[in-house]
């Protein structure tokens, strides 16, 4: 089965529970195991924060865009900013390294990202804002197939 | 499904019991009734109870090391119990269980800290 939704919102805080709770509502069609949707939130979670902190430094005024399409065991996930960027992908990624250290940002956002999901990628100019796809083939449905 | 924080002091443990999903909007409500306990200055040790904590992300790691450095700096020391296992996997890759000592239940916790 193939399905597509497409999110826009408000960056503001509020909203990271929205956009977790709405994916996993939407990819609940595809009757994912308890693991495997609490690491689709986790990751929403995380890419979403991003945007609010990172992209858009707490600007409501900023829009975050998710967009999720479903195709039998796979899910692929796209959100995007038209925030500040990322000037150094490669250090973003690093585990604990933070452009925020007085806001207690842990600098694990995208290590969490990496381990949850079986596709990271990042694409992101500093001024022209930030698109990460994640995506991740669900176990339980792959089973079925076989 | 929002944060509820419940806040009790036992001698000089503060018991933290969290109800619900820690994400960085959650976050910030929890770090400010947290330190506003921490800077009345009667407490050393803090223990986490996050045994109704369905949900966490990277936010959540923020806040708990923000807390512990306060504490570790006056020679106390923070208690985690009740951990759920999707929670569990966050502290793991976070490494926090290096500094934190994981214990199954809040009566035992408060026991090894001296207070139950």
């Amino acid at each position: 089965m193939k399905n597509e939704m497409k999110l826009e919102f408000s960056a503001v805080s509020e909203n990271e529970s929205f956009a977790r709770v709405s994916v996993g509502a939407f990819v609940a069609q595809l009757d994912p195991n308890m693991d495997e949707l609490t690491e689709l939130k986790t990751v929403v979670s995380e890419a979403v924060t991003n945007s609010i902190i990172h992209g858009y430094h707490e600007n409501p005024a900023g829009t975050i865009t998710i967009m999720l399409k479903i195709d039998v065991d796979m899910v692929e996930l796209t959100i995007k900013d038209d925030g500040a960027g990322i000037e150094n992908i490669d250090q973003a990624k690093e585990p604990l390294f933070t452009t925020k250290p007085e806001l207690e940002r842990s600098g694990m956002g995208f290590t969490i990202m990496e381990n949850f999901m079986d596709e990271v990628e990042i694409n992101s100019e500093p001024g022209a804002g930030t698109t990460v796809y994640l995506k991740k083939r669900l176990a339980k449905s792959r089973s079925l197939c076989n | 499904m929002s944060l509820a924080v419940n806040l009790e002091q036992m001698g000089d443990v503060l018991c933290i019991r969290l109800q619900g999903e820690l994400d960085h909007h959650a976050s910030q409500k929890l770090r400010s009734q947290v330190d506003d306990v921490l800077a009345e200055g009667n407490v050393k040790h803090i223990l986490l109870n996050l045994e109704e904590l369905a949900f966490m992300d990277s936010s959540g790691i923020g806040v708990i090391l923000g807390r512990y450095q306060q504490i570790s700096k006056k020679g106390g020391e923070m208690v985690v119990c009740s951990i759920s296992s999707p929670v569990k996997r966050i502290f793991e890759l976070s490494g926090l269980f290096k500094i934190l000592r994981l214990e199954n239940r809040e009566t035992d916790a408060l026991r090894k800290l001296g207070v139950a």
